[in-house]
Protein backbone atom coordinates (compact mmCIF):
# COMPACT_ATOMS: atom_id res chain seq x y z
CA UNK A 1 0.00 0.00 0.00
CA UNK A 2 1.13 3.16 -0.84
CA UNK A 3 1.14 5.88 1.56
CA UNK A 4 0.90 9.88 0.86
CA UNK A 5 1.94 12.24 3.86
CA UNK A 6 1.34 16.20 3.67
CA UNK A 7 3.96 18.22 5.40
CA UNK A 8 3.35 21.80 5.98
CA UNK A 9 6.20 24.49 6.53
CA UNK A 10 5.62 26.45 9.67
CA UNK A 11 7.62 28.92 11.56
CA UNK A 12 9.73 26.55 14.45
CA UNK A 13 7.45 25.48 17.15
CA UNK A 14 9.86 27.22 19.62
CA UNK A 15 10.24 30.62 18.12
CA UNK A 16 7.82 33.70 19.38
CA UNK A 17 6.06 35.00 16.65
CA UNK A 18 6.20 38.56 16.06
CA UNK A 19 2.90 40.33 14.44
CA UNK A 20 3.80 42.82 11.77
CA UNK A 21 3.42 46.53 12.62
CA UNK A 22 1.08 47.39 9.27
CA UNK A 23 -1.19 44.04 11.04
CA UNK A 24 -0.85 41.69 7.99
CA UNK A 25 0.57 39.13 9.36
CA UNK A 26 3.10 37.62 11.37
CA UNK A 27 6.94 38.34 10.59
CA UNK A 28 8.27 35.49 8.26
CA UNK A 29 11.17 36.79 7.21
CA UNK A 30 14.48 35.64 8.69
CA UNK A 31 12.28 33.49 11.13
CA UNK A 32 13.71 29.75 11.59
CA UNK A 33 11.06 27.15 9.52
CA UNK A 34 9.91 23.81 10.48
CA UNK A 35 7.63 20.72 9.37
CA UNK A 36 4.83 21.24 11.46
CA UNK A 37 5.60 18.75 14.59
CA UNK A 38 2.15 16.79 13.46
CA UNK A 39 3.22 16.44 10.05
CA UNK A 40 6.44 15.09 11.65
CA UNK A 41 4.28 12.40 13.47
CA UNK A 42 2.61 11.97 10.28
CA UNK A 43 5.77 11.19 8.17
CA UNK A 44 6.82 8.66 11.62
CA UNK A 45 4.08 6.74 11.60
CA UNK A 46 3.93 6.59 7.89
CA UNK A 47 7.71 5.12 8.54
CA UNK A 48 6.60 2.46 11.04
CA UNK A 49 4.18 1.14 8.22
CA UNK A 50 6.31 0.82 6.00
CA UNK A 51 8.68 -1.09 8.67
CA UNK A 52 6.05 -3.14 9.47
CA UNK A 53 5.71 -4.45 6.19
CA UNK A 54 1.61 -2.91 5.89
CA UNK A 55 3.05 0.32 3.64
CA UNK A 56 5.32 -0.20 0.50
CA UNK A 57 5.99 3.49 -0.32
CA UNK A 58 5.89 6.53 1.09
CA UNK A 59 5.46 9.81 -0.99
CA UNK A 60 6.11 13.18 1.24
CA UNK A 61 4.21 16.25 -0.41
CA UNK A 62 3.89 19.83 0.47
CA UNK A 63 2.69 22.47 -1.14
CA UNK A 64 3.65 26.04 -1.04
CA UNK A 65 6.96 28.26 -2.55
CA UNK A 66 10.38 27.01 -3.72
CA UNK A 67 11.65 26.90 0.11
CA UNK A 68 9.19 23.76 0.89
CA UNK A 69 11.07 21.05 -0.82
CA UNK A 70 13.10 21.59 2.59
CA UNK A 71 10.44 20.28 4.63
CA UNK A 72 9.88 17.98 2.35
CA UNK A 73 13.74 17.15 2.26
CA UNK A 74 13.49 16.42 5.86
CA UNK A 75 10.59 13.95 5.18
CA UNK A 76 12.92 12.10 2.81
CA UNK A 77 16.04 12.11 5.38
CA UNK A 78 13.61 10.52 7.71
CA UNK A 79 12.81 7.76 5.53
CA UNK A 80 9.88 8.90 2.96
CA UNK A 81 10.74 7.79 -0.33
CA UNK A 82 10.25 10.29 -2.75
CA UNK A 83 8.52 14.23 -2.70
CA UNK A 84 5.79 15.79 -4.72
CA UNK A 85 5.84 19.83 -4.33
CA UNK A 86 3.12 21.65 -5.70
CA UNK A 87 4.59 24.78 -5.93
CA UNK A 88 2.56 28.30 -5.74
CA UNK A 89 3.25 31.45 -3.76
CA UNK A 90 -0.48 32.16 -3.49
CA UNK A 91 -2.52 31.90 -0.10
CA UNK A 92 -3.10 28.40 0.57
CA UNK A 93 -6.21 27.91 2.89
CA UNK A 94 -7.29 24.34 3.87
CA UNK A 95 -9.96 24.02 1.60
CA UNK A 96 -7.80 24.73 -1.23
CA UNK A 97 -5.29 22.36 0.43
CA UNK A 98 -7.25 19.89 0.24
CA UNK A 99 -8.60 20.46 -3.44
CA UNK A 100 -4.64 20.18 -4.40
CA UNK A 101 -4.03 17.16 -2.15
CA UNK A 102 -7.04 15.24 -3.60
CA UNK A 103 -5.78 15.95 -6.67
CA UNK A 104 -2.39 13.96 -6.31
CA UNK A 105 -3.93 11.63 -4.81
CA UNK A 106 -5.92 10.83 -8.10
CA UNK A 107 -2.45 10.89 -9.37
CA UNK A 108 -0.84 8.68 -7.00
CA UNK A 109 -3.52 5.98 -5.98
CA UNK A 110 -2.58 5.98 -2.46
CA UNK A 111 -4.56 3.91 0.23
CA UNK A 112 -3.58 5.95 2.93
CA UNK A 113 -3.15 9.53 3.48
CA UNK A 114 -1.44 10.72 6.51
CA UNK A 115 -1.46 14.43 7.61
CA UNK A 116 -1.13 16.41 10.99
CA UNK A 117 -4.32 17.05 12.86
CA UNK A 118 -3.12 20.86 12.89
CA UNK A 119 -0.62 23.53 11.69
CA UNK A 120 0.51 25.21 14.77
CA UNK A 121 0.40 28.44 12.53
CA UNK A 122 -2.81 28.61 11.24
CA UNK A 123 -4.32 26.27 13.95
CA UNK A 124 -7.65 25.48 11.69
CA UNK A 125 -7.79 22.10 12.30
CA UNK A 126 -9.54 21.25 8.76
CA UNK A 127 -7.18 19.91 6.22
CA UNK A 128 -7.61 16.12 6.88
CA UNK A 129 -11.19 16.27 7.57
CA UNK A 130 -11.83 18.22 4.33
CA UNK A 131 -9.42 15.89 2.10
CA UNK A 132 -11.65 12.81 3.27
CA UNK A 133 -14.95 14.31 2.58
CA UNK A 134 -13.68 15.51 -0.92
CA UNK A 135 -12.39 11.83 -1.68
CA UNK A 136 -15.38 10.26 0.27
CA UNK A 137 -12.89 8.47 2.35
CA UNK A 138 -13.41 8.17 5.66
CA UNK A 139 -11.37 9.85 8.11
CA UNK A 140 -9.56 8.76 11.31
CA UNK A 141 -8.90 12.31 12.88
CA UNK A 142 -6.76 12.53 16.34
CA UNK A 143 -5.26 9.28 15.72
CA UNK A 144 -3.25 8.23 19.22
CA UNK A 145 -3.11 4.59 17.99
CA UNK A 146 -3.43 3.06 14.26
CA UNK A 147 -3.26 -0.84 13.37
CA UNK A 148 -4.30 -1.68 9.26
CA UNK A 149 -4.89 -4.92 8.52
CA UNK A 150 -7.54 -6.91 6.20
CA UNK A 151 -8.72 -3.70 4.06
CA UNK A 152 -9.29 -2.24 6.98
CA UNK A 153 -8.09 -0.15 10.10
CA UNK A 154 -8.64 0.14 13.81
CA UNK A 155 -7.99 3.87 14.90
CA UNK A 156 -7.56 4.90 18.65
CA UNK A 157 -8.83 8.79 18.77
CA UNK A 158 -8.19 11.49 21.40
CA UNK A 159 -11.32 12.77 22.13
CA UNK A 160 -12.70 15.22 25.19
CA UNK A 161 -13.67 12.33 27.42
CA UNK A 162 -10.81 10.07 26.78
CA UNK A 163 -10.52 7.70 23.99
CA UNK A 164 -12.67 6.60 21.15
CA UNK A 165 -12.03 3.73 18.85
CA UNK A 166 -13.31 3.29 15.30
CA UNK A 167 -13.02 1.00 12.42
CA UNK A 168 -11.90 2.40 9.26
CA UNK A 169 -12.20 1.26 5.68
CA UNK A 170 -9.70 1.34 3.29
CA UNK A 171 -8.75 3.97 1.39
CA UNK A 172 -8.70 6.47 4.40
CA UNK A 173 -7.29 9.93 5.98
CA UNK A 174 -5.85 9.83 9.43
CA UNK A 175 -4.89 12.58 11.08
CA UNK A 176 -2.37 12.45 14.11
CA UNK A 177 -2.64 13.25 17.43
CA UNK A 178 0.55 14.16 19.66
CA UNK A 179 0.67 10.63 21.18
CA UNK A 180 0.73 8.20 18.14
CA UNK A 181 4.65 7.75 18.47
CA UNK A 182 7.29 10.11 18.97
CA UNK A 183 9.25 10.99 15.65
CA UNK A 184 13.23 10.04 15.09
CA UNK A 185 15.43 12.42 14.12
CA UNK A 186 17.37 11.65 10.53
CA UNK A 187 21.01 10.27 11.11
CA UNK A 188 23.61 12.16 9.07
CA UNK A 189 23.94 9.77 6.48
CA UNK A 190 20.19 9.51 5.56
CA UNK A 191 20.14 13.64 5.48
CA UNK A 192 22.86 12.78 2.95
CA UNK A 193 21.06 9.99 0.88
CA UNK A 194 17.73 12.52 0.69
CA UNK A 195 19.64 14.90 -1.27
CA UNK A 196 19.46 11.77 -4.08
CA UNK A 197 15.68 11.16 -3.72
CA UNK A 198 13.76 12.30 -6.24
CA UNK A 199 11.69 15.37 -6.07
CA UNK A 200 8.62 16.28 -8.30
CA UNK A 201 7.52 19.66 -9.04
CA UNK A 202 3.82 20.48 -9.94
CA UNK A 203 1.58 23.67 -9.87
CA UNK A 204 -2.09 23.88 -8.93
CA UNK A 205 -2.65 25.01 -12.69
CA UNK A 206 -1.02 20.97 -13.98
CA UNK A 207 -3.46 19.48 -11.02
CA UNK A 208 -6.64 21.88 -12.40
CA UNK A 209 -7.30 23.67 -9.21
CA UNK A 210 -8.17 26.77 -8.32
CA UNK A 211 -6.49 27.31 -5.11
CA UNK A 212 -8.25 31.17 -4.24
CA UNK A 213 -8.86 31.46 -0.44
CA UNK A 214 -12.18 31.60 0.43
CA UNK A 215 -11.36 33.97 3.62
CA UNK A 216 -10.04 37.31 3.44
CA UNK A 217 -8.02 38.15 6.40
CA UNK A 218 -8.54 42.21 7.19
CA UNK A 219 -6.28 42.17 10.09
CA UNK A 220 -3.75 40.42 12.34
CA UNK A 221 -3.46 41.97 15.92
CA UNK A 222 -1.44 41.26 19.09
CA UNK A 223 -3.52 39.83 21.55
CA UNK A 224 -4.37 42.05 25.12
CA UNK A 225 -0.65 41.63 27.21
CA UNK A 226 -1.29 40.32 30.80
CA UNK A 227 0.06 41.78 33.13
CA UNK A 228 1.56 39.04 35.56
CA UNK A 229 4.69 38.91 37.70
CA UNK A 230 3.90 39.25 41.51
CA UNK A 231 5.08 36.98 43.64
CA UNK A 232 3.85 35.65 47.00
CA UNK A 233 6.36 34.44 50.01
CA UNK A 234 3.91 32.13 51.76
CA UNK A 235 0.92 29.73 51.41
CA UNK A 236 -1.10 31.80 53.90
CA UNK A 237 -0.61 34.70 51.77
CA UNK A 238 -1.61 33.11 48.87
CA UNK A 239 -4.20 31.92 50.21
CA UNK A 240 -5.20 35.54 51.93
CA UNK A 241 -4.73 37.48 48.53
CA UNK A 242 -6.97 34.89 46.61
CA UNK A 243 -10.11 35.53 49.16
CA UNK A 244 -9.77 38.84 49.44
CA UNK A 245 -7.86 40.59 46.86
CA UNK A 246 -9.00 38.48 43.84
CA UNK A 247 -12.01 37.21 45.56
CA UNK A 248 -12.40 33.30 43.38
CA UNK A 249 -11.96 30.84 46.42
CA UNK B 1 -31.92 33.57 6.92
CA UNK B 2 -31.86 31.49 10.21
CA UNK B 3 -28.73 30.12 12.21
CA UNK B 4 -28.12 26.93 13.14
CA UNK B 5 -26.48 25.53 16.04
CA UNK B 6 -25.26 21.62 16.30
CA UNK B 7 -25.72 20.69 19.84
CA UNK B 8 -23.26 18.62 21.80
CA UNK B 9 -24.64 16.51 24.24
CA UNK B 10 -24.53 12.63 25.47
CA UNK B 11 -28.32 11.80 24.38
CA UNK B 12 -29.76 12.41 27.91
CA UNK B 13 -28.44 15.91 27.92
CA UNK B 14 -26.94 18.94 26.61
CA UNK B 15 -23.31 19.39 27.24
CA UNK B 16 -22.24 22.40 28.47
CA UNK B 17 -20.65 23.75 25.73
CA UNK B 18 -23.70 23.99 23.16
CA UNK B 19 -24.57 26.89 25.19
CA UNK B 20 -21.64 29.25 24.59
CA UNK B 21 -21.96 28.18 21.22
CA UNK B 22 -25.43 29.38 20.75
CA UNK B 23 -24.16 32.93 22.56
CA UNK B 24 -21.99 33.43 19.19
CA UNK B 25 -24.60 32.36 17.54
CA UNK B 26 -27.10 34.75 19.20
CA UNK B 27 -24.57 37.65 18.18
CA UNK B 28 -24.94 36.76 14.73
CA UNK B 29 -28.73 37.59 14.90
CA UNK B 30 -31.59 36.00 12.70
CA UNK B 31 -33.85 32.64 13.98
CA UNK B 32 -32.03 30.66 16.22
CA UNK B 33 -31.97 25.98 15.69
CA UNK B 34 -30.49 23.79 17.29
CA UNK B 35 -29.82 20.63 15.63
CA UNK B 36 -29.96 17.35 17.89
CA UNK B 37 -28.36 14.64 16.40
CA UNK B 38 -28.41 11.17 18.06
CA UNK B 39 -29.77 8.15 19.11
CA UNK B 40 -32.43 7.97 21.50
CA UNK B 41 -31.48 12.05 21.89
CA UNK B 42 -35.26 13.53 22.78
CA UNK B 43 -33.99 14.31 26.57
CA UNK B 44 -31.40 16.20 24.93
CA UNK B 45 -33.69 17.87 22.44
CA UNK B 46 -36.02 18.54 24.71
CA UNK B 47 -33.04 20.49 26.76
CA UNK B 48 -32.33 22.22 23.84
CA UNK B 49 -36.00 23.60 23.04
CA UNK B 50 -35.59 25.14 27.04
CA UNK B 51 -32.29 27.00 25.83
CA UNK B 52 -33.19 30.67 26.21
CA UNK B 53 -33.01 32.39 22.53
CA UNK B 54 -33.51 29.13 20.71
CA UNK B 55 -36.70 29.37 18.29
CA UNK B 56 -36.71 25.55 16.64
CA UNK B 57 -35.16 22.50 17.70
CA UNK B 58 -34.39 19.99 14.67
CA UNK B 59 -34.11 16.29 16.29
CA UNK B 60 -32.41 13.51 14.14
CA UNK B 61 -32.97 10.20 16.35
CA UNK B 62 -31.37 7.33 14.45
CA UNK B 63 -29.03 4.44 15.37
CA UNK B 64 -27.18 5.30 12.73
CA UNK B 65 -25.75 8.77 14.82
CA UNK B 66 -25.37 6.58 18.23
CA UNK B 67 -21.68 7.93 18.30
CA UNK B 68 -22.05 10.28 15.62
CA UNK B 69 -19.37 9.65 12.86
CA UNK B 70 -18.50 12.18 10.76
CA UNK B 71 -19.04 10.63 7.53
CA UNK B 72 -22.37 9.54 8.56
CA UNK B 73 -23.48 12.86 10.45
CA UNK B 74 -21.24 15.73 8.52
CA UNK B 75 -23.95 14.93 5.15
CA UNK B 76 -26.72 15.82 7.12
CA UNK B 77 -25.58 18.87 8.22
CA UNK B 78 -24.18 20.05 4.35
CA UNK B 79 -28.26 18.78 3.44
CA UNK B 80 -29.36 21.83 6.07
CA UNK B 81 -26.82 23.90 6.02
CA UNK B 82 -28.30 25.14 2.54
CA UNK B 83 -31.03 26.64 4.18
CA UNK B 84 -28.94 28.57 6.86
CA UNK B 85 -26.86 31.73 7.03
CA UNK B 86 -24.45 29.92 9.62
CA UNK B 87 -23.87 26.57 11.39
CA UNK B 88 -22.10 26.95 14.28
CA UNK B 89 -20.64 24.46 16.55
CA UNK B 90 -18.63 24.24 19.77
CA UNK B 91 -14.60 23.90 19.19
CA UNK B 92 -14.84 20.69 20.64
CA UNK B 93 -13.02 17.23 19.45
CA UNK B 94 -16.55 16.63 17.51
CA UNK B 95 -16.98 19.92 16.34
CA UNK B 96 -13.55 19.92 15.27
CA UNK B 97 -14.03 16.37 13.80
CA UNK B 98 -17.45 16.67 11.94
CA UNK B 99 -17.47 20.95 10.83
CA UNK B 100 -15.00 20.58 8.18
CA UNK B 101 -16.13 17.46 6.58
CA UNK B 102 -19.39 19.39 6.40
CA UNK B 103 -17.33 22.45 4.62
CA UNK B 104 -16.23 20.28 2.57
CA UNK B 105 -19.16 18.74 1.13
CA UNK B 106 -20.49 22.42 0.74
CA UNK B 107 -17.26 23.99 -0.76
CA UNK B 108 -16.57 26.40 1.54
CA UNK B 109 -14.31 27.32 4.30
CA UNK B 110 -14.88 26.67 7.67
CA UNK B 111 -13.92 29.36 9.82
CA UNK B 112 -12.21 27.50 13.03
CA UNK B 113 -12.54 28.20 16.59
CA UNK B 114 -14.14 32.15 16.56
CA UNK B 115 -13.23 34.47 19.53
CA UNK B 116 -15.25 37.01 18.18
CA UNK B 117 -18.37 37.87 15.90
CA UNK B 118 -17.49 41.40 14.63
CA UNK B 119 -20.53 41.30 11.76
CA UNK B 120 -22.17 38.73 10.22
CA UNK B 121 -19.59 37.39 7.86
CA UNK B 122 -16.77 38.94 9.87
CA UNK B 123 -14.70 36.67 12.66
CA UNK B 124 -11.80 37.01 15.08
CA UNK B 125 -9.73 33.47 15.53
CA UNK B 126 -6.63 33.00 17.49
CA UNK B 127 -3.49 32.28 15.35
CA UNK B 128 -0.39 30.99 16.74
CA UNK B 129 -1.50 29.38 19.66
CA UNK B 130 -3.45 32.80 20.66
CA UNK B 131 0.18 34.92 20.24
CA UNK B 132 -1.91 36.51 17.21
CA UNK B 133 -5.81 37.39 16.81
CA UNK B 134 -6.93 37.13 12.71
CA UNK B 135 -9.78 39.10 12.00
CA UNK B 136 -11.28 37.05 8.96
CA UNK B 137 -14.08 37.92 6.17
CA UNK B 138 -16.08 35.70 4.62
CA UNK B 139 -17.12 35.44 1.01
CA UNK B 140 -19.10 32.00 1.11
CA UNK B 141 -22.70 31.66 1.03
CA UNK B 142 -22.86 30.18 3.97
CA UNK B 143 -20.54 30.09 6.89
CA UNK B 144 -19.69 26.74 8.79
CA UNK B 145 -18.31 28.04 12.04
CA UNK B 146 -16.64 26.33 15.52
CA UNK B 147 -17.15 28.51 18.34
CA UNK B 148 -14.51 28.58 21.26
CA UNK B 149 -16.50 28.50 24.22
CA UNK B 150 -14.60 29.97 26.46
CA UNK B 151 -15.07 33.64 24.45
CA UNK B 152 -18.69 33.88 24.93
CA UNK B 153 -20.59 33.25 28.14
CA UNK B 154 -22.92 30.54 28.11
CA UNK B 155 -26.44 31.54 27.39
CA UNK B 156 -29.51 30.26 30.59
CA UNK B 157 -30.06 26.79 30.00
CA UNK B 158 -33.95 27.61 30.93
CA UNK B 159 -36.63 30.15 29.85
CA UNK B 160 -36.99 29.11 26.21
CA UNK B 161 -39.91 26.66 24.91
CA UNK B 162 -38.55 26.05 21.33
CA UNK B 163 -40.70 23.88 18.91
CA UNK B 164 -39.20 20.26 18.16
CA UNK B 165 -39.72 19.08 14.37
CA UNK B 166 -37.89 15.68 13.74
CA UNK B 167 -36.28 14.90 10.54
CA UNK B 168 -34.72 12.25 8.91
CA UNK B 169 -31.47 10.87 9.21
CA UNK B 170 -29.51 10.12 5.95
CA UNK B 171 -28.68 6.75 6.49
CA UNK B 172 -24.95 5.59 7.21
CA UNK B 173 -22.39 6.07 4.52
CA UNK B 174 -20.86 2.52 5.16
CA UNK B 175 -17.27 3.54 5.58
CA UNK B 176 -17.11 3.88 9.69
CA UNK B 177 -17.90 1.92 12.55
CA UNK B 178 -17.59 2.77 16.10
CA UNK B 179 -15.51 0.18 18.46
CA UNK B 180 -15.69 1.71 21.79
CA UNK B 181 -14.55 4.43 23.95
CA UNK B 182 -12.35 4.49 27.27
CA UNK B 183 -13.83 7.48 29.29
CA UNK B 184 -12.16 9.31 32.24
CA UNK B 185 -14.53 9.20 34.72
CA UNK B 186 -14.94 12.00 37.16
CA UNK B 187 -17.16 13.49 39.96
CA UNK B 188 -15.42 16.60 38.90
CA UNK B 189 -16.42 19.53 36.83
CA UNK B 190 -15.78 19.07 33.36
CA UNK B 191 -12.27 20.76 32.55
CA UNK B 192 -13.78 23.65 30.22
CA UNK B 193 -16.55 24.45 32.30
CA UNK B 194 -14.80 24.26 35.70
CA UNK B 195 -14.91 27.73 37.76
CA UNK B 196 -11.65 26.70 38.92
CA UNK B 197 -8.79 24.28 37.61
CA UNK B 198 -5.56 23.06 38.79
CA UNK B 199 -3.10 21.60 36.36
CA UNK B 200 0.38 19.85 36.89
CA UNK B 201 3.51 19.59 34.96
CA UNK B 202 6.36 17.72 34.49
CA UNK B 203 7.25 18.63 38.02
CA UNK B 204 4.49 16.51 39.49
CA UNK B 205 7.56 13.56 38.48
CA UNK B 206 5.03 11.06 38.75
CA UNK B 207 1.13 10.15 38.02
CA UNK B 208 0.60 9.40 41.67
CA UNK B 209 1.83 12.06 42.58
CA UNK B 210 -1.30 13.75 40.97
CA UNK B 211 -3.52 12.83 44.19
CA UNK B 212 -1.94 15.77 45.84
CA UNK B 213 -4.22 18.32 42.89
CA UNK B 214 -6.78 15.91 43.55
CA UNK B 215 -7.50 16.51 47.52
CA UNK B 216 -7.05 20.36 46.57
CA UNK B 217 -9.50 19.96 43.71
CA UNK B 218 -11.93 18.49 46.23
CA UNK B 219 -11.81 21.20 48.36
CA UNK B 220 -12.38 23.79 45.83
CA UNK B 221 -14.70 22.11 43.64
CA UNK B 222 -12.11 22.70 40.65
CA UNK B 223 -11.34 20.26 37.87
CA UNK B 224 -8.06 19.28 37.20
CA UNK B 225 -5.82 19.46 34.25
CA UNK B 226 -2.48 18.87 33.01
CA UNK B 227 0.27 19.85 30.45
CA UNK B 228 1.23 18.40 27.40
CA UNK B 229 4.65 17.11 29.18
CA UNK B 230 2.49 15.05 32.05
CA UNK B 231 0.58 13.16 29.45
CA UNK B 232 3.38 12.60 27.63
CA UNK B 233 5.13 11.14 30.62
CA UNK B 234 1.96 9.03 31.06
CA UNK B 235 1.37 10.86 34.03
CA UNK B 236 -2.64 11.11 33.05
CA UNK B 237 -4.34 10.86 30.85
CA UNK B 238 -5.06 12.69 26.72
CA UNK B 239 -7.98 14.13 28.11
CA UNK B 240 -6.28 16.55 31.10
CA UNK B 241 -4.21 18.22 28.04
CA UNK B 242 -4.68 21.85 28.72
CA UNK B 243 -2.96 23.78 25.80
CA UNK B 244 -3.04 24.67 22.15
CA UNK B 245 -3.62 21.25 20.60
CA UNK B 246 -5.75 20.72 23.86
CA UNK B 247 -8.45 22.05 25.59
CA UNK B 248 -8.94 25.55 26.15
CA UNK B 249 -10.18 26.86 29.82
CA UNK B 250 -10.68 30.01 30.73
CA UNK B 251 -11.61 29.67 34.56
CA UNK B 252 -12.23 32.34 37.25
CA UNK B 253 -8.64 30.76 38.77
CA UNK B 254 -5.73 28.66 37.23
CA UNK B 255 -3.54 27.16 39.23
CA UNK B 256 -0.58 25.85 37.43
CA UNK B 257 1.66 23.35 39.65
CA UNK B 258 4.94 22.45 38.53
CA UNK B 259 4.19 23.78 35.12
CA UNK B 260 7.05 26.11 33.50
CA UNK B 261 4.85 27.48 30.83
CA UNK B 262 5.59 26.97 26.95
CA UNK B 263 3.91 29.01 24.60
CA UNK B 264 1.81 26.09 23.90
CA UNK B 265 0.29 25.46 27.54
CA UNK B 266 -0.27 29.66 27.77
CA UNK B 267 -2.55 29.10 24.85
CA UNK B 268 -4.44 26.78 26.65
CA UNK B 269 -5.15 29.44 29.89
CA UNK B 270 -3.91 32.36 29.49
CA UNK B 271 -7.43 33.98 29.47
CA UNK B 272 -8.02 32.91 32.70
CA UNK B 273 -9.10 35.55 35.12
CA UNK B 274 -6.57 34.60 37.99
CA UNK B 275 -3.69 33.13 37.40
CA UNK B 276 -1.10 31.15 40.45
CA UNK B 277 1.73 29.51 39.41
CA UNK B 278 3.62 27.31 41.84
CA UNK B 279 7.55 25.86 40.26
CA UNK B 280 10.41 25.79 41.69
CA UNK B 281 12.49 27.55 39.12
CA UNK B 282 12.03 31.27 39.61
CA UNK B 283 13.06 31.85 36.14
CA UNK B 284 9.92 29.75 34.67
CA UNK B 285 8.19 31.97 31.86
CA UNK B 286 5.13 30.83 33.80
CA UNK B 287 5.52 33.15 36.45
CA UNK B 288 5.41 36.49 33.62
CA UNK B 289 1.83 35.60 33.74
CA UNK B 290 0.72 34.30 36.55
CA UNK B 291 -1.12 37.01 39.22
CA UNK B 292 0.49 35.13 42.72
CA UNK B 293 3.61 33.61 41.70
CA UNK B 294 5.03 31.26 44.31
CA UNK B 295 8.69 29.93 44.19
CA UNK B 296 9.41 26.79 46.05
CA UNK B 297 8.96 23.07 46.23
CA UNK B 298 5.50 21.83 45.03
CA UNK B 299 5.68 18.61 47.27
CA UNK B 300 6.03 20.70 50.58
CA UNK B 301 3.89 23.54 49.04
CA UNK B 302 0.87 21.65 47.99
CA UNK B 303 0.05 19.65 51.70
CA UNK B 304 0.41 23.40 53.06
CA UNK B 305 -2.24 24.81 50.69
CA UNK B 306 -4.52 21.85 51.54
CA UNK B 307 -4.48 22.47 55.08
CA UNK B 308 -4.50 26.51 54.85
CA UNK B 309 -7.48 25.58 52.79
CA UNK B 310 -8.90 23.73 55.61
CA UNK B 311 -8.21 26.18 57.78
CA UNK B 312 -10.03 29.10 55.79
CA UNK B 313 -13.53 27.40 54.13
CA UNK B 314 -15.69 26.78 56.57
Amino acid sequence: MKVLVAVKRVIDFNVKIRVKADKTGVETANVKMSMNPFDEIGVEEAIRLKEKGVATEIVAVSLGAQTCQETIRTALAMGADRGIHVLTDAELQPLAVAKLLKAVVAKEQPGLVLLGKQAIDDDCNQTGQMLAALLGWSQGTFASKIAIDDGKATVTREVDGGLETVELKLPMVITTDLRLNEPRYASLPNIMKAKKKPIEQLTPEALGVDPAPRLVTLKVEEPAKRQGGKKVASVQELVEKLRTEARVI
Amino acid sequence: MAVLVLAEHDNASLKPATLNAVAAAEALGGDLHVLVAGAGCRPAAEAAAKVKGVAKVLLADDAVLAHPLAEDLAPLIAKLALGYSHVLAPTTTAGKNVMPRAAALLDVAQISDITAVVSADTFVRPIYAGNALATVQSKDKVKIITVRGTAFPAVAAEGGSAAIETIAALGSAGLSTYKGAELSKSERPELTAARIVISGGRGMQSGDNFHLLDKIADKLHAAVGASRAAVDAGFVPNDYQVGQTGKIVAPDLYIAVGISGAIQHLAGMKDSKVIVAINKDEEAPIFQIADYGMVGDLFKILPELEAELDKQVK
